[in-house]
């Protein structure tokens, strides 16, 4: 089966992206594909390079570019809700005349129609958020 | 419209239902998800509003938000029509509770019960709440 999958909530506040990332894991796993992850809400704090958390922690991050390397999953964070919270890629942050961008290895900047494209072209598009 | 077939991109279309959960100012996600419903309205999909919980305070009439600095959202849902969603349900159980008539929102709704909106739910393809 084609999973898509939408996170609304920030990492390590919430576990939404904790559970979808499991849940990701899990469906590929058991065979399922996982085709893209729709970051929106604050869920795309999920999606910043400069996340440092402490040693014994898990890097939700670099956990989120890993299995999206290994396993071709397209990272989507959208562009509207990543303006608002400080998220820019190399172009965005060209444009709007920042002095740096943020995204995380894997991760793209789109719009909100990836996120209906994605609900039209997976058998199921599972949410995660609060 | 369900039964409309669209085999033009390649696929059936798809019934979208966006459950609105959350009142319109507080947390961002009544105004970010009605970012999404706008966009779906350009991918010709089958696309219905649920408002649940207190949800069902984004349709009330004479929102005013100038004191809390924010935009007032609701006169949105007035311009829906000219995108042809117009399918918006409305939970009477949540709208009692608080004590709301249909009188006391601003667009033209379809009221129903839990049980009624949980009977549409399953009918869906894609459901997002936010």
């Amino acid at each position: 089966m084609k999973f898509a999958i939408m996170v609304s909530e920030g990492p390590y506040t919430h576990q939404a992206t904790d559970s979808a990332y499991q849940f990701a894991k899990a469906a590929i796993a058991k065979g399922h594909e996982v085709t893209r992850v729709f970051f929106y809400h604050d869920g795309v704090n999920n999606g910043t390079r400069l996340t440092v958390p402490p040693q014994d922690d898990r890097h939700i991050v670099n956990r989120w570019s890993e299995i999206a390397a290994q396993h071709n999953i397209d990272l989507v964070i959208c562009i509207a809700a990543a303006q608002r919270r400080g998220l820019l890629d190399e172009n965005e942050a060209k444009r709007q005349g920042k002095d740096a961008d943020n995204i995380a290895p894997g991760f793209r900047i789109s719009g909100l129609g990836q996120l209906v494209e994605a609900g039209i072209q997976s058998d199921r598009l599972v949410v995660f958020g609060d | 419209m369900s039964d409309d077939m669209d085999f033009e991109e390649g696929g059936a279309v798809k019934k979208f239902m966006f459950v609105n959960r959350k009142a319109p100012y507080g947390t961002v996600y009544a105004l970010e998800g009605l970012e999404v419903v706008l966009i779906s309205a350009a991918f010709d999909q089958d696309v219905s509003l649920a408002f649940v919980d207190d949800g069902v305070f984004q349709l009330v009439k004479g929102q005013k938000t100038d004191g809390i600095e924010m935009k007032n959202f609701s006169p949105t849902f007035r311009a829906l029509e000219g995108y042809d969603i117009e399918k918006l349900y409305v939970e009477r159980e949540s709208m009692e509770a608080r004590g709301l008539t249909e009188d006391d929102l601003l667009v033209d709704v379809q009221i129903m019960s839990a049980a009624e909106i949980g009977d549409m739910m399953a009918q869906q393809d894609v459901v997002i709440s936010f």
